[in-house]
């Protein structure tokens, strides 16, 4: 997507500082030059604001109806129009796009910390055990992940910590890959090779001298992850798996609209340009973080 | 080659074995059983209930009782459907499923590689810019609001499709659902098409087709597209998963009594068909990677197939 339209490499900023800039965050100088990435920071920035500030400015309650209000039409008041109780359906939206921004961030998180475990033992240790893990990745990549987020939610029951804790335990697999091979370049260097020689444990060395030196490529690859997690969320939330009433869920409120398509169609749109929105934010935003950090990288 | 193909297969069955294994143990942490808890039948029927679908032995037992009924292909009774085995009701709904499926793979890679390479050859300009715009929205729009989009669109307010009807004289009746399914890995397709076309017009013996004189369609056609096909074959394997998990929602939507809605309504009660369909999903998914694999191998003679196993 990066459209690197002959500007030159040595923007004016970096003339006074004496670096040469090559040697201060060239991915951050690239990223910022993409103007995509750029715009999807923007509107990102736009989505959570709205997210996080509706509670304390918005008048409605998500999820306190009123059921002499039910299904109006949108208007001046409930901008969005109002749902079956009669619950203002822009505030359910907002709700649910914390709930996806929480959900997103959540379950990246969750990734990254067992990805990078497991990755970094894997690749540090090496040899037999390195095979075994690795092995079972391949395994592991064999199944269809989304089948077993379902069962996994089927078992947990609905709910918004189960989402974290499903998405969370299943979809960690190239975060491992991507931090063991990091791992494993870093971990012939000098510095590695001094903290041995001063006796460090290979916990020690795994967790403060060799997991900190990868987290830039991990938290790259994690903010590619968050816009799959919000995917899931909102798709387990749509085929009725994820979140439960009365918390919405922007998958749950457009399976809600599917229902009352004919009669009341506005309600389909406050929730489909939410989601799409944020998901074309992320999108830009992460191809222009993958741009600018390392084109080679993929999933 | 042999050596590495009988690795490979034996390494799909370890898959299916780990998946097996997995799906038993958590079906049977699914709350719920063969009879409603509202009205427990009789004590005597409960036994029976039980004895049937060997709920009273060991887990143990169960276990291997369950993993030797797969092996021979053979699912068991569903909870739901007392009399019927699970790989027949498998077999009744998966035909709509599969012509859903088919129907957007070729529309991903029919409609996505032409699109993807028209880009690549006219990139940076409006031709370009539209096709690019159009499959960064492709690929934001979550499958389950396209298809209700279209389905206010296209049923609700056109009229110009009718809903649920599936095979016979009502063909169009698939066209939205299957345009839904392959949203996603059509605007994909397309942005891999593309970056992988303008990559391979870069290289230098491309060049030198061109300085050669010859005609820019055989250089397009015959030098560049096969080489910039290569990475999209490595995608079919998660463009078939895609499709398959997208069945979920489109059959939902568009009201299809197909395998990916019948796996969601058995979620809460029917661990057999839940066992059952992960497996069939999963034998699926795996045979089809292994074919990609080995038609990579053909496709591109720079790879030894038997050398990727090495890796």
């Amino acid at each position: 997507m990066s459209k690197n339209t002959g500007e030159a490499v040595g923007a004016p900023s970096d003339r006074n500082t004496g670096e040469p800039p090559a040697l201060r965050f060239p991915a951050w100088r690239k990223f910022r030059r993409n103007r995509g990435a750029l715009a999807g920071m923007v509107l990102l920035g736009a989505l959570a604001a709205a997210a996080l500030v509706a509670p304390f400015v918005w008048p409605f309650d998500y999820a306190r109806g009123n059921l002499s209000a039910q299904f109006h039409a949108p208007d001046l008041i409930h901008w969005l129009g109002t749902d079956e109780f009669g619950r203002d359906q822009l505030a359910r939206v907002l709700y649910g796009l914390r709930l996806s921004l929480l959900v997103g961030l959540v379950a990246a998180a969750i990734n990254v910390i067992i990805g990078s475990i497991y990755g970094g033992v894997s690749g540090y240790v090496g040899g037999k055990t390195d095979d075994a893990m690795m092995r079972l990745i391949e395994v592991l990549y064999g199944i269809p992940l989304l089948l077993i987020v379902m069962l996994l939610m089927a078992v947990f029951g609905r709910g918004v910590q189960n989402v974290f804790i499903a998405i969370g335990l299943v979809y960690w697999l190239g975060m491992a890959r991507i931090v063991r091979g990091q791992v494993l370049a870093l971990k012939e260097s000098d510095y590695v090779g001094a903290a041995r020689s001063l006796g460090a444990s290979p916990v020690r060395i795994i967790f403060r001298h060799l997991l900190p030196n990868t987290l830039g490529i991990v938290i790259v690859a994690g903010t590619l992850r968050i816009p799959e997690a919000i995917f899931i969320e909102a798709f387990l939330s749509f085929v009725g798996l994820g979140i439960g009433e009365p918390r919405a869920s922007l998958g749950s409120l457009v399976a809600g609209s599917l229902g009352n398509l004919e009669s009341q169609p506005w309600l389909l749109l406050g929730p489909s340009a939410a989601i799409s929105l944020l998901m074309l934010a992320f999108n830009f935003v992460g191809d222009g973080l993958r741009d600018a950090f390392d084109p080679q990288m993929q999933r | 080659m042999l050596h590495y193909l009988l690795g490979r297969i034996v390494q799909c069955l370890v898959t299916l074995w780990v998946i097996a294994t997995a799906t038993f143990f958590l079906s049977k942490l699914i709350p719920g059983g063969p009879y409603d808890t509202d009205k427990l039948p009789s004590a005597e029927i409960r036994a029976q209930i039980d004895a049937y679908y060997w709920l009273d032995r060991p887990i143990a037992v169960q276990y291997w009782h369950s993993m030797a009924r797969v092996a021979r292909l053979d699912l068991g009774p569903s909870y739901r459907f007392l009399d019927q085995p699970v790989q027949r009701l498998i077999v009744r709904h998966f035909p709509p499923s599969a012509i859903l499926g088919l129907l957007a793979l070729v529309i991903s890679l029919g409609l996505g590689v032409p699109l993807g390479i028209y880009a690549a050859l006219r990139q940076n300009r409006p031709g370009d810019w539209l096709t690019l715009g159009l499959a960064i929205l492709g690929v934001s729009v979550p499958n389950f609001v396209l298809g209700t989009v279209l389905l206010y669109v296209f049923v609700h307010r056109l009229g110009w499709f009718e809903v649920g009807v599936i095979a016979g004289p009502q063909w169009p009746s698939l066209i939205l659902p299957a345009l839904t399914l392959a949203g996603f890995s059509l605007a994909f397709v397309t942005r891999m098409t593309r970056a992988s076309m303008i990559e391979v017009l870069r290289r230098d013996y491309v060049r030198t087709a061109i300085a050669k004189g010859l005609p820019r369609r055989r250089v397009v056609w015959l030098h560049s597209f096969r080489n910039a096909m290569l990475p999209i074959l490595t995608y079919l394997g998660p463009l078939a998963a895609a499709l398959l998990t997208g069945s979920f929602v489109v059959e939902h939507i568009f009201h299809i009594p197909g395998l990916g809605e019948f796996f969601v309504q058995s979620l809460d009660d029917d661990p057999p068909v839940v066992l059952g369909v992960a497996l069939f999903y999963s034998s699926l998914l795996i045979i089809f990677n292994l074919a990609v694999d080995l038609l990579y191998g053909v496709v591109d003679p720079r790879i030894a197939t038997g050398a990727r196993a090495q890796k």
